[in-house]
């Protein structure tokens, strides 16, 4: 309880990482209660409500808030719906890349030798790639579908955690109670994942939820590229995709999708930063 | 004579450092050829200046690292770590405190895990009498019950050396070597520390290698004292043949830069600062 309350000290001083952290929640409770908010189904056509205007613009109507898409399909239902999407993309890109880059940051900053040359260079041939294109490359031969694009950007971002992690390892490596662990007859699994790990964790949390808003983005981006989720699926990079067209003659099928993609990378970003902030000791001021 | 409990012959440490790209590769002998014996619950102090190879010794000692050359035999019996795996018996009979109590306890670690780790891991102890022995290694240094759920950024730098010295005793060790175990503490806490290893060492019949560079200190604890110089022992023998008739000259240089703070030689150093006036 008390590293809590330490912790939430350090957070709450940044007022931009508290606006985003409310902001995160609501997004969230947004995606969890989807099917009991949204007004309408987001696959359901209203045939004599096609590309209807927001409600406070001439022509809106009440009970199409954000107004509907080229097909009759309220916008606001569909973004909430895209909510669910854009947060499941975040959470499963983010534990693949996670779990597999600390593994291999682990072994390669514990063994270092010809393990650490072995991984590292692979991590550096991933890194020397444009991400958004290796994705799209990935998925070019995985073949299109959010599942796909989900595991293309999971490697993508992994070499991130895994270099992170490999530099928080070494350093840990030879301090005296990984030592003093080892003598007491702990063995390579139970150093490297008991004894080390745990101390090395405050970057990797922010590096997580920088590489969610990551996720997030590159999912949409995908999307829009027609590479990710396939249409119907109210995600919104697909959406904006679906939406290209129309981009002048009806301003809102493309705005809110791009405002909610916006509003919620900025969101996990900030929080991203107050939690580098408050979890940093380097940063913080006694 | 009783049974002897350490022996090293003729002791080497080398380390390699690798040249970069273009340099040769050079080796550095830190340790060069150190023999010594030490007897049951006896104390041995090695002494010397920093990066004389003393601690170097005290990791080989500690079966971290492995000798070069050399023989080491811990209760007679051979043992090169380069070769041969560690045994959890072998890593029973001896265990390491260090110099720094900051460093040395693992900051996510409980000190009830700190003091059981060493028991999950080479005994078939249940839960409960691992908490059981846990406790009663915390009363004996000094500590309570109490403090078995706390975290070690919730004690002192003497606390936390008593909670090492607590952890190193729990597999019930013959062995002990103290890696400059009082240097990072506050001169009062120092004494504690010092009295507590003394009570311990009767207690539990425990043979000490003391790892320091404070005469002071060592005078108060060891037995017998050995003073190395660049990785080379320069005098071997018990404290008073050491401490009243030094034989070599870096010894004799040693002592002399030892501050002293009694009266008689405080007075001695203003009287001759009065005559210079």
């Amino acid at each position: 309880m008390g590293r809590f309350a330490e912790f939430w000290f350090y957070f709450s001083v940044n007022k931009g990482a508290v606006i985003g952290l409310v902001t995160l929640i609501f997004l969230v409770l947004v995606a969890i209660l989807g099917p009991f908010i949204a007004p309408h189904a987001p696959y359901e056509q209203y045939r004599e409500a096609l590309l209807t205007p927001p409600a406070w613009q001439e022509g809106g109507n009440t009970s199409f808030l954000l107004g509907t898409d080229a097909v009759g399909r309220d916008l606001l239902s569909r973004l909430i719906y895209g909510a669910r999407f854009s947060l499941f993309i975040g959470l499963i890109v983010v534990a693949i890349s996670m779990v597999t880059g600390v593994i291999l940051g682990v072994l390669a900053g514990y063994f270092r030798g010809w393990v650490d040359a072995l991984i590292m260079r692979i991590m550096d041939i991933i890194l020397a790639f444009p991400p958004l294109l290796l994705a799209l490359v990935l998925v070019a031969i995985l073949g299109p579908g959010l599942f796909n694009a989900m595991i293309a950007i999971a490697l993508v971002l992994q070499p991130h955690f895994a270099r992170l992690t490999r530099a928080a390892v070494m350093s840990e490596k030879n301090r005296e109670y990984v030592i003093a662990a080892k003598l007491a007859g702990a063995g390579h699994i139970r150093l490297m994942f008991k004894t080390i790990l745990p101390n090395c964790l405050a970057p990797l949390i922010v590096q997580g939820t920088l590489s969610f808003s990551n996720a997030i983005l590159e999912a949409a981006a995908l999307g829009f590229l027609g590479m990710g989720a396939q249409p119907p699926t109210p995600e919104w990079g697909t959406m904006l995709a679906e939406a290209r067209e129309f981009i002048l003659r009806a301003w809102w099928v493309v705005t809110f999708p791009g405002l909610a993609i916006l509003v919620t990378v900025l969101a996990i970003n900030l929080v991203g930063d107050g939690l580098r902030d408050a979890l940093d000791p380097k940063l913080k001021r006694s | 004579m009783s049974e002897i409990v350490l022996e090293g012959r003729n002791i080497v440490r080398d380390y390699h450092v690798s040249g970069g790209l273009f340099g040769k590769p050079k080796t550095v002998r830190a340790v060069k050829g150190v023999s010594f014996t030490l007897e049951k619950g006896k104390t041995l102090a090695i002494v010397g200046e920093s990066g004389c190879g003393k601690s170097t010794l005290g990791r080989i000692l500690t079966l971290i690292d492995p000798q070069s050359e050399g023989e080491l035999l811990i209760d007679g019996k051979p043992i090169n770590i380069a070769k041969d795996r560690v045994t959890p018996e072998m890593r029973r009979k001896v265990q390491i405190i260090f110099q720094n109590p900051y460093g040395s306890l693992n900051p996510r670690q409980k000190i009830g895990e700190v003091l059981g780790e060493p028991l999950l891991l080479n005994t078939n102890k249940t839960a409960a009498e691992r908490r059981e022995l846990a406790m009663q290694m915390l009363v004996k240094v000094g500590l309570g019950p109490e403090h078995y759920n706390r975290y070690p950024h919730m004690f002192s730098g003497g606390q936390r050396q008593r909670i090492a010295i607590a952890r190193a005793l729990m597999l019930s060790p013959s062995l002990l070597v103290l890696d400059e175990p009082v240097s990072a503490l506050d001169l009062s806490v120092q004494a504690q520390v010092l009295n507590l290893l003394a009570d311990l060492q009767d207690e539990f019949n425990l043979t000490y290698v003391f790892i320091s560079h404070d005469l002071s200190v060592v005078r108060y604890i060891a037995d017998e004292v050995m003073v190395m110089y660049y990785g080379e022992v320069v005098e071997y023998g018990t404290r008073d043949e050491v401490f009243s008739n030094p034989q070599h000259s870096y010894t004799k240089t040693l002592f002399a830069a030892t501050p002293k703070s009694d009266v008689a030689s405080i007075r001695a150093r203003l009287e001759k600062k009065k005559a210079a006036a």
